[in-house]
């Protein structure tokens, strides 16, 4: 039932000559789609002037338009005709996984080599190492709405709320009581937590569709109530000024006068890259963390719970499992992690603002979880890159960026509906179980 | 037969009472079910047979009616139509399966068995910080249900599936798949809701084994909905015969084969074109028999 | 009391506006679950089409309001619901039957495409129009100081909603399409098996669903009279709220679900601070979600199994 071809197919080419004309036919109509589409938008800008607003035409970007999806419309068919005999038996292959699987586990620990390497490379400088941290607090975000989303397939489009809770409470104890971050941040992930079980406790019991709109109305009203709460929060002006992390106690800085800094410490030259390399070390420890975490908890009887949730709740009700409890452990394991990464994003900017946690970053985040497939820890850092640190690499393509992101989620989507990587690794194996397995009774019926 | 005959039943169930809206699906419903017996409940399609097992089961909270359950080992009963769904598998240890099988799917047999064993599992994890630390007393906990799983593995003859999804098997696989899984929730009371529909006759054969095994090694009480006669005539101990959401009969095979109530509800009804044909012969045969 | 009824009229025209744009989510989501993120965006399209026809009106030199609005009408509405049509058929229909995030996610790709492709078009500012329907009655009592203003436009709001409200019960109720429609809704499967064109069916719900998110921009650009690439967001939101709400899947239930968004709106902004009245609205959401899971006017589901 499931179709996974990218665009509406073009006629087959099943009546011998007609089909050249069948495909142009198509493109043809794939063209006037294109240009009623422009027509409006490209072909006619409004122009703000001192007189008020008035038309600008820009009619041959209709024509380029038509153009342009006409001939791309008509190279893609045609294509996709040539290919058409190869491509089958390709696709009718893809059930034999177990390969794949250990090729994933390997591809895993390089990864984890390659990160802990990353900055002693040649090609590593200041810019890099930033936006690798970046990268980070979006793979660790993922991994940690992979356990709500992923593991109990609770739709959460309210993810960033959490991180907010997470920034904001550092920010705050640190400001207002003097914590230091390695206090603050079990206290932001426990805040966190916290909102997450209140939050849930109620509306658990929805059906998929109708707890979406409820976090996401939720994550709405976390980022007015920051807007508005000027006392506490400074409202759109944010809280500025928060304290940088230091290296148990050791500040980063170059002289603090009556304190023994980083560098003292380690009889160093200083170096702002100090900072930066810890925070990047920081983030790989936290992620990785998070990562472990669900690798382990997926194969202890809650983790699985909430995997069986996913299947099929009324089955996990009749075998005696609390669906409330065991979703809301899920949502609060999910905030938690949410919080860490909060409270480690306001220690690196030192500056948050309401801006920062919008619905856009909970479906970036969101589509970095669907687009790795669902559940997928590799995947999740493979959709992060794509997602995240590709868009940063054309930060001079601003204006496009967000263009390309919303194209890129929608053709990703098309392509592979059940995301870049999503077979499911059992999470124990009678094979590997302590005995050794028993020799196999002739079962009735069970082989196909 | 009468309830009061029996002083403390595995289930008792009293004036059990379901109206949706105007329309009463059970209507002042009575009887019990034995330990170590297996009762079955049969009668025409849309007699409120489903209806019973999921008000047991907490799908479904009665208008009106009482059900309880004594455990064997326990003189504290359960009132089932006061506790939430999931608390009568998990303290009272009604365990059942579903007419159209809910598997989960996704996950591999194995892991479908100790899903099932996920409260005493919780326990030994106590709150998952053991599991988390992987203690030795977790472990130990773990390679026991891994071994309870291999148990019932091998009773429905799946160990060499161990690993597939749940999916990927046979429908007959599946039906007794969630037999077992039912099974490792520990149950005393198992509920099994057509476990023979869409099985053939060999397969049939193989569950009749397979619940009489039940019965005589776990020493549980059985209720069975069931449209196949040739299973419920063969395994039942007692059986109770439903139509319009009331009791019809109540007892024995050959006394229920020879009831001319439940003969009339099955024939006389207006609806007798739709019985199943193995239905219609069989009580065709029973009224022969007891015209002879 | 004044106040209060000022407070009214225009929750209520608010409300119309909001109800015409749950429609679309209510109906797509009615017929093949899945929530149409991008149906806020077809409304901001809706909008921008609007402000771009009175502006071509004025180039044609048609200068009577009547037939200026009916044709701006008539283009956003074809326009607009081109852009429905096409969003359904290149990001939703291949993955119909696929795994139930994935339209989800393609929508609010979709989403996103949409609104930076305006802003890239049409620029980042604020747009704004010169007032096209002006005037309106002053109700004055008995009593010197009773003051409440009700303005031509706002009638003309709440009555083209009930105007389109009433074609589309009876598009629905009464013709073959809308049986067509509602049989999909029941069981899309059953339904092609019976010979309905079922591709066409969803085709024809998002076009009707994007005709009225265009009603709707076009409203609201003649009713506050700017309009930017983001207001898609929020209102698509509120209307998806509404929807819920009024219990998904019903017409009534949209429209509402619409007007008391709409009205919880106007009186919290009225009586307590605009700064919250997003809040006031989800929060009233989330209570009658938690006590009606349904929503006012959803037939509660029974579980079968």
């Amino acid at each position: 039932m499931a179709t996974t071809s990218s665009a509406p197919l073009p006629p087959k080419r099943n009546d011998g000559p007609a089909w050249m004309p069948s495909l142009l036919k198509d493109a043809f109509a794939a063209g006037v789609l294109a240009a009623l589409l422009a027509l409006p938008m490209l072909g006619f800008r409004l122009v703000d002037s001192a007189q008020g607003l008035s038309l600008d035409y820009r009619f041959s970007w209709v024509g380029i338009a038509f153009a342009a999806v006409f001939a791309g419309r008509l190279a893609i068919s045609l294509a996709r005709n040539a290919w058409d005999g190869r491509r089958r038996p390709m696709r009718e292959r893809g059930t034999e996984e177990s390969h794949g699987l250990r090729l994933r586990k390997l591809a895993g620990w390089l990864m984890v080599a390659a990160a802990l390497l990353l900055p002693w490379t040649p090609i590593a400088d200041r810019n890099l190492i930033d936006k690798a941290t970046l990268l980070l607090i979006y793979v660790m975000l993922g991994w940690g709405l992979n356990v709500v989303v992923g593991l109990a397939g609770l739709l959460d489009l309210g993810y960033v709320a959490f991180y907010a809770v997470g920034a904001y409470s550092y920010a705050l104890l640190s400001q207002n009581f003097g914590l230091s971050f390695w206090l603050c941040l079990p206290l932001a992930g426990a805040f966190a937590a916290t909102f997450g079980m209140l939050l849930g406790f109620p509306v658990l019991r929805l059906r998929g569709d109708y707890l979406a709109i409820v976090t996401l109305g939720f994550g709405e009203i976390v980022r007015v109530v920051l807007l508005n709460w000027q006392v506490v929060t400074g409202g759109p002006n944010g809280l500025s000024g928060i304290q940088r992390p230091s290296f148990f106690g050791l500040p980063f800085l170059a002289a603090v006068p009556g304190k023994t800094t980083f560098h003292e410490f380690f009889g160093l030259p200083f170096s702002p890259d100090h900072r930066i390399l810890f925070l990047y070390y920081l983030i790989l420890i936290l992620a990785l963390a998070t990562n472990l975490f669900t690798l382990r908890i997926r194969r202890l009887p809650i983790g699985r719970a909430w995997e069986a949730l996913r299947e099929d709740e009324t089955a996990c009700r009749s075998l005696g499992i609390n669906p409330t409890k065991t979703k809301l452990s899920a949502f609060a394991t999910g905030a938690m992690f949410a919080g860490f990464a909060g409270s480690f994003f306001a220690t690196r900017q030192g500056f948050i603002s309401p801006e920062s946690f919008t619905f856009l970053e909970s479906a970036i985040i969101l589509a970095i979880v669907v687009l790795g497939g669902l559940g997928s820890q590799i995947g999740i850092v493979l959709s992060a890159f794509l997602l995240v640190g590709l868009p940063e690499w054309f930060r001079e393509l601003q204006q496009y960026r967000m263009l390309a992101f919303g194209g890129a989620m929608v053709l990703i989507m098309l392509w592979r509906p059940r995301g870049l990587l999503s077979s499911r690794e059992p999470t124990v194996r009678l094979g590997k179980t302590p005995k050794a397995p028993e020799p196999m009774p002739a079962g009735e019926g069970a082989t196909p | 037969m009468t309830i009061a005959a029996n002083p403390t039943p595995l289930l008792r169930v009293e004036h059990l009472t379901m109206r949706f809206g105007g329309l009463f699906a059970i209507n002042d419903l009575s009887f019990a079910a034995k330990q170590q017996e297996i009762t079955a409940i049969i009668g025409p399609n849309g007699a409120g047979k489903t209806t019973v097992f999921n008000c047991l089961t907490g799908f479904y909270k009665p208008s009106s009616g009482r059900l309880t359950l004594t455990a064997p080992d326990s003189d504290t009963p359960h009132l089932l139509e006061r506790m939430d769904g999931f608390c009568i598998t998990k303290d009272a240890k009604v365990a059942r399966t579903f007419q159209n099988i809910r598997l989960f799917s996704g996950m591999s047999v194995l892991e479908n068995l100790l899903v099932a064993q996920h409260n005493a599992l919780m326990r030994a994890s106590v709150y998952s910080l053991a599991g988390l630390l992987n203690l030795k007393s977790y472990r130990v906990k773990e390679r026991q249900s891994i071994e309870k799983a291999k148990y019932w593995l091998e009773k429905i003859g799946l160990t060499a599936q161990a690993d597939w999804s749940a999916g990927n098997l046979p429908y007959g696989s599946q039906r007794r798949l969630e037999i077992a899984r039912a099974m490792c929730t520990d149950p005393v009371l198992l509920c099994l809701d057509e476990p023979a529909a869409g099985l053939n006759p060999k397969e049939s054969l193989e569950l009749n084994d397979l619940l009489l095994d039940i019965r005589r090694e776990q020493r549980i009480g059985i209720l069975l909905i069931e449209h196949d006669m040739s299973v419920v005539m063969n395994i039942s101990d007692h059986i109770v015969v439903l139509d319009h959401g009331a009791r019809i009969a109540d007892g024995s095979p050959i006394e229920i084969r020879n009831d001319p109530a439940v003969i009339r509800a099955y024939l006389g009804a207006d609806e007798d074109e739709d019985l199943p044909q193995e239905i219609a012969t069989d009580i065709r045969h029973a009224a022969q028999r007891e015209a002879r | 009391m004044e106040y209060f009824i000022q407070q009214l009229i225009n929750g209520i025209s608010l409300g119309a506006i909001y109800g015409l744009i749950a429609i679309g989510y209510t109906m797509v989501y009615g017929i093949i679950g899945m929530i149409n993120f991008a149906h806020g965006e077809i409304y901001m399209i809706g909008a921008f089409v609007s402000l771009i026809g009175f502006l071509f009106m004025g180039v044609l030199g048609i200068s009577y309001i009547p037939l200026a609005l009916f044709l701006v009408l008539l283009m956003a509405m074809l326009f607009t619901a081109i852009y429905g049509w096409a969003i359904e058929r290149i990001a939703y229909r291949p993955l119909r039957g696929s795994v139930k995030l994935a339209p989800l996610i393609s929508a609010i790709g979709m989403s996103i495409v949409l609104q930076n492709y305006v802003q890239l078009t049409q620029g980042a500012r604020v747009k704004p129009l010169q007032p096209i329907i002006q005037g309106g009655f002053e109700l004055s009592g008995a009593n010197a100081d009773f003051h409440v203003r009700l303005s031509y436009l706002q009638i003309v709001i709440v009555l083209l909603t009930i105007a389109l409200m009433s074609i589309f019960t009876y598009v629905i109720t009464r013709t073959p399409l809308g049986r067509a429609q509602r049989a999909t809704e029941q069981d899309m499967t059953m339904a092609s098996l019976l010979g309905i064109n079922v591709d066409r069916i969803i085709s024809t719900t998002f076009v009707m669903g994007a005709a009225l998110a265009a009603v709707a921009g076009l409203m609201v650009t003649l009713y506050y009279g700017v309009i930017d690439f983001y207001i898609g967001f929020i209102a698509g939101m509120k209307a998806f709220t509404a929807a819920v709400l009024g219990g998904i899947g019903s017409l009534p239930g949209a429209m509402l679900g619409g007007l008391l968004i709409g009205l919880i709106e106007a009186f919290w902004s009225g009586y307590f601070s605009i700064g919250y009245k997003d809040v006031a609205a989800f929060s009233i959401l989330v209570l009658v979600l938690i006590f009606r899971p349904t929503g006012l006017l959803g037939k509660p589901e029974v579980e079968k199994v």
